[in-house]
Parts: structure tokens; sequence; C-alpha cells
């Protein structure tokens, strides 16, 4: 009789990650054809729609790149805290903060053309995320309330605050009552850096954020003390490690990273504060932190695919009428997916006879 | 016109029954040391799966059976990675939860904004001609009975009875358990499944009995208001019961306020029960020994035999 047997891996290759996040990919491609199966669609059609013809034009590239740009920050951010088993996951409620801040002094400048009012904008809403974020962090210090619990309740906060404001305070006078600012002046915008497309140069500041996440999480004594305290705590505190640096530290950096992805939606391609500023890209920002695995390089490559699954879900609904659920399906099937191949990370499959292993013992 | 404290009596009740019913099998599952995050996609998945089946077969008991089926199944997967695949119990039970609430539009896609009968009320006979008390406690559907015995169905389970005191020594001791000869992991699962079962049934009773009408997203957090739930009632049965009607007042509260009209923004109603949450959590957590004494001690841990 043969076993299978678990046995853990000495060390993990960056090579064996990728192969992992592969791996994820093709499952939920194999079941996500079950899927276009059971609706009907041929899984040719359905995979044309979802993953081709977005990539057929400029226009359908430039959206996957708009796209692109708030995973990647947010994801950035929110992956410097996992490493260290701080579980942000309100990463939605952060960037709405952040559009609500950078939105308020876009408002209050209305006809401002200065220079500094974009770079102010990114500020305000970097430090409002943060300001959101930290309200975790400090009730996660002083009082021990678990953050993924605060964090998702200020998500939903948030996003009622964000209501309020557009349906009130912050609402258009002349906007015939519409739930919505007024349109942002020119000087409170990113520009376009991709003529025919809408991808502004916010897409810059995610891959400059990308930079700066690989030399923190590399380079840095403090990216490595973080690194230390998720994977041993108790090591990490003999070596003086602080704690509660650790839980500030993440949910500082997963606050302004999410807070500036607020400032490139209302600044970007939105141009106003309305009700819908994310679709959710602070969730779905937590699956491309893993799919990279959360590796800075490994996540600007899963922000992409995220990014393509959004505008894919998009064209295959007009082109071949999928429902927009699908879309969400195809998120938490990649999340699945990667957990169940991550086990290949850290263990590796033997295949013994047990009988063997018995007769062998004495002699070893 | 109800009277007020009737109204609030009853409202309060339905109110709590999705959530103690959720609230119960994520306590199972944590007892025996297995935290589920996707609580809330498989209560989304159980209410789209018993809401289509009301409104196909009209049975009210097979929309229950077909939601806690459902979303246990979903909750196998969850289950299947922490177990057999050693996954991370946060990050997996994120997972699920977002299957679940896109396995739950997909569902409930066809029946958007369409309605179903709800469940009868039970008048228990004499108890229910009480002034004010009757028509507020002892009119009910019968879920909202079945919840209390469920309640105390795992109360007892728990305290009283040899398998509960096997699922409390997985969660307090895993290895030690595995040394006595127990299945560590297929309890755990069968753990799992029964939370979310039970997330299912929660679910199913919001959408064809509270409120008997299908809207994606109805769930509206409950599910993460039950995981919170727990650690408020620090993994004791009593607190948590008293946990789920109270969070059932507080979600009656944006009803009743905006009745008596006083000019609150709606908003801030609709976020209080998010605010109420964080409160009571951080001043609940603030006694660590509270906390650390009542939790299962294994609780987010993954086990593997032999390590």
């Amino acid at each position: 009789m043969r076993s299978i047997r678990l046995e853990p891996r000495a060390e993990q290759s960056l090579l064996a990650s990728f192969l992992v996040s592969g791996s994820a990919i093709l499952l939920t491609l194999l079941a996500g054809s079950m899927l276009f199966v059971f609706y009907g669609k041929s899984p040719v059609a359905g995979f044309h729609a979802f993953f081709v013809e977005p990539l057929q034009t400029q226009y359908g590239i430039g959206e996957v790149l708009l796209k692109m740009t708030p995973l990647l920050l947010i994801a950035q951010g929110l992956a410097i805290g996992f490493r260290a088993r701080i579980w942000n996951i309100g990463a939605e409620g952060q960037l709405i903060l952040g559009a609500i801040a950078a939105g308020t002094v876009a408002i209050w400048f209305e006809t401002s053309d200065s220079l500094f009012l974009l770079p102010g904008m990114i500020i305000v809403g970097a430090l409002a995320g943060m300001a959101w974020a930290g309200i975790a962090a400090w009730l996660r210090v002083t009082f021990n309330a678990n953050e993924i619990l605060v964090t998702f309740m200020l998500s939903n906060i948030a996003l009622q605050l964000l209501y309020y404001l557009v349906t009130g305070p912050l609402r258009d006078p002349q906007g015939f009552n519409f739930p919505q600012s007024v349109t942002f002046s020119d000087a409170a915008m990113f520009s376009i850096l991709l003529e025919d497309t809408r991808v502004s140069t916010a897409l810059i500041i995610a891959l400059v954020a990308s930079i700066a996440a690989w030399i923190f999480v590399r380079r840095s004594m403090l990216g490595y003390q973080l690194i230390v305290g998720g994977l041993a705590p108790a090591a990490a505190q003999y070596a003086g490690f602080s704690a509660k640096r650790t839980i500030w530290i993440s949910l500082l950096i997963g606050g302004a990273a999410a807070g500036i992805a607020g400032v490139g939606e209302v600044s970007g391609p939105l141009g106003m504060l309305q009700r819908n500023i994310s679709p959710g890209y602070g969730y779905a920002a937590i699956i491309v932190a893993f799919l990279g695995a959360l590796h800075p390089i490994g996540i600007i490559f899963s922000s992409a695919l995220m990014a393509l699954i959004y505008v894919g879900g998009d064209y295959a609904r007009l082109s071949i009428g999928l429902p927009s659920a699908v879309t969400t399906i195809f998120q938490g099937m990649l999340l699945t997916f990667y957990l169940a191949s991550s086990l290949l990370l850290s263990y590796k499959i033997r295949f013994s006879d047990p009988r063997v292993a018995i007769q062998r013992s004495p002699a070893s | 016109m109800m009277d007020p404290i009737i109204f609030v009596l009853a409202g309060t009740l339905a109110a709590g029954t999705s959530m103690l019913f959720a609230a119960m099998g994520e306590l199972v599952a944590e007892k025996s040391g297995v935290l589920n995050l996707g609580v809330e996609g498989m209560m989304a998945v159980g209410a789209a799966a018993g809401f289509v089946t009301v409104a196909t077969t009209g049975s009210h008991s097979l929309g229950f059976l077909v939601g806690a089926l459902t979303a246990g199944l979903l909750s196998l997967v969850h289950a299947i990675l922490v177990t057999v695949f050693l996954a991370n119990q946060v990050a997996s039970g994120l997972a699920v939860g977002i299957l679940g609430l896109g396995v739950s539009a997909a569902i409930g896609k066809n029946f958007e904004g369409t309605t179903v009968e709800p469940l009868a009320k039970l008048d228990i006979p004499l108890l229910s001609d009480f002034p004010v008390i009757g028509p507020g406690l002892f009119s009910q559907d019968i879920m909202v009975y079945l919840a209390m015995l469920l309640a105390f169905g795992i109360w007892f389970l728990m305290n009283r009875t040899k398998p509960g005191l096997i699922i409390r020594s997985i969660g307090e001791s895993p290895a030690a358990a595995h040394a006595l000869g127990y299945r560590v992991l297929l309890i755990r699962a069968l753990c799992v499944l029964f939370g979310g079962a039970m997330a299912g049934i929660g679910g199913a009773y919001l959408a064809t009995a509270y409120t008997p009408l299908w809207a994606e997203g109805m769930v509206a957090g409950r599910g993460w208001i039950v995981v919170a739930l727990i650690v408020f009632g620090t993994w004791i049965v009593p607190r948590i019961v008293l946990g789920a009607y109270l969070f059932g007042a507080v979600t009656l509260l944006e009803l009743s306020i905006q009745a008596m009209g006083l000019n609150i923004p709606s908003q801030l109603l609709s976020a209080s029960p998010y605010i109420i949450t964080i409160i009571v959590l951080a001043v609940i957590s603030r006694n660590k020994t509270l906390i650390s004494l009542n939790s299962p001690v294994s609780l987010g841990q993954t086990f593997k035999a032999g390590s």
C-alpha cells in the first residue's frame, strides 16, 4: 500500500511561487469553462469575450490599464501588511475616504488652476486613507480589537459617509438633485497618459509605488522586521521588533495606498464625487495581493490579470450576455485555487510505501 | 396600527433569528478551531437558493433544506482548503465568501425584485393571548422558535455531551486530540459543514421569511456581524443569543427612528450597526483575559498530523 505524505520544503523558491499562481489561473480557467457551458455558451466564445476581446483594441487595453491602477496600488500596500499577518480587509473604505478627502479639496478650490492642487489632493487622500486604517490600528493596539472585523465595518461606514456627503453637503447645487458633486477643474485631474484611452498618470504612481514596495520589502530593515513578525512572532519579539509598530505600519501603509487609489479614481475616470466610486477594488486587491504571492513584482502581473477579468466581464456581458456575477465568481475561484495550489509551495508531496519506511527506520 | 412595544418585541426576535442561526453554526466551527470568515457569502448563497426554491415550489421547508445544502456545499470548499490543503483560514474564508457572493448573485439573477409568500406565523395557544407580550413573543413563525431550540441544543451539545467535549478538545489542542485517536481534520470539516448549513438556513430565513423579497446583497453585512457576535459573546452560547437579538434590535432601530420622524440622516442610521459593532468589539476585546480564557486556543491555526 502506498501512502501520500507531505514533507515541508526547506525553502520556498520564487519560481515555485509563480508556478502556484500559474496553476491557480489554469484551474480557474478550467472551472470557468464549465461555468460558460452552464450558461449555455461555448468556452471558446466565453474566453474570447473575457480575455481576447478587451486586448484587441487600444481602448480595451486602456481600460485594463485603467482598472489595473487602483488594484496595483492597493495590493502593494495590503501585501506588506499580509506578510506581517495583519489583515486589512477594509481597503475599500480607505479608498473611499481618500476619494472623499481629495474630492472635498477639489470642490473647495473649484476654480483653482494651481499646479499644486493635484499633488495636494494626493497627499490629503493618502492621509485620509491612513486615518481610516489608523482607527483599526489604534483599536487593535489599545483595545486588542480584531482588525479584520474593524476594517470591514469601517468600509461600510465609509460608504454611508460617502452617500451622506454626495446627497447633502458636497452635492452640486446646480446638479438637479443628482447624488454627485460638481465636476472637478482640470487642475484637480490627472492628465491622460495614453491618447484615445482613459489611462491617467496615476498608473505611473502605482508603478513607482511597486518599486518602492520592492525596496521596502527587500532592502529595508523595517520591511524585514515586518516579515519576521509574520513568519515567527516569537523570534521577532526576542529580536526586540515591536508588535505594535508592525500593526501601525502595516495598516498605515495599506491605508495610504488605498487612499491614493481613491484619488486616482475621482481625479481620473470619474472627475467628481458620486455614489459609486469603486466596483470593489478594495476587496479584489486582497486577491491580487495573494495571487501575486505577496511579491511586489508578482503583484504587477496579478493586478493586470484582475483588471482584465473586470474589463473582460463587461465585454462578456455585452457581447455574449453573461451575467456580471461571473466576474465575482472568477475572483473567488482565483483565490480559492491559489490557496489550494499553495500547498505545493510549502510542502513536497511524497508517495511512499509505509512498510518500506518501517523496515528502513531502524537502520537510519 | 400595531402597538409600538409589540412591534419592537416581535421585530427584535424576527430580526435576530437569521443571525442566531448563522452564529450557532459559526460557534461550532470556531469551537473546533476553524475560523470561517465566509459566513456572509454562505448566508447570501443560502438566501438565494432558499428564495429561488420557495419561489418555484412554494414550499418553505424545501427552501430551508436547499438553502442549507447549497451553503453547506460552499462551506465544504472552506473545510477542504483549511484541512486538506492547510490553507490560511483567514484567506480561505475570504475566498469562499467572495465566491459565495458571486454564486448568490448568479442564482438569484432572474428573481431580482420578486417576492414570495412569507412563512406563516404560529400563534402559540394561550400564551399568544397575553396582552402585549403575547403577540410580541408568542406569535412568530416557526423558525424563530427553532433558532432558540437550536441555541439550546448547541449549548447542551457543547457543555453536556461527549461529542461536544471532543469538538472542544480539538479546538483547544488538536495535537492532543489527535494523539488520543480522534480524527481531527474530519471532525473539523464536519463542524465547518454544519456552520455553513446553519448560515444557509439563516440566509434562507432572511429571504423567505424576514423580508420575503429577493434583492442582491440583501444579507447586507449580517454575516460579518455574526463573526463579531462570537467574539462579543466570548464563545458562550447564552451571551451570543443575547447578542444576536440585541443586534436584531439595532437593525430595527433604523426603521423605528424613521417611523418616529426624527431628523437623523438615514445614512447614519444605516451605518449604526457597524459603528456599534466596532464599539462593542473594542470594549469586550479590551479584557484580554476574558477573550483568552474563552476563545479556542487553536482557533485560526492549521493542523497537520505528525508535525
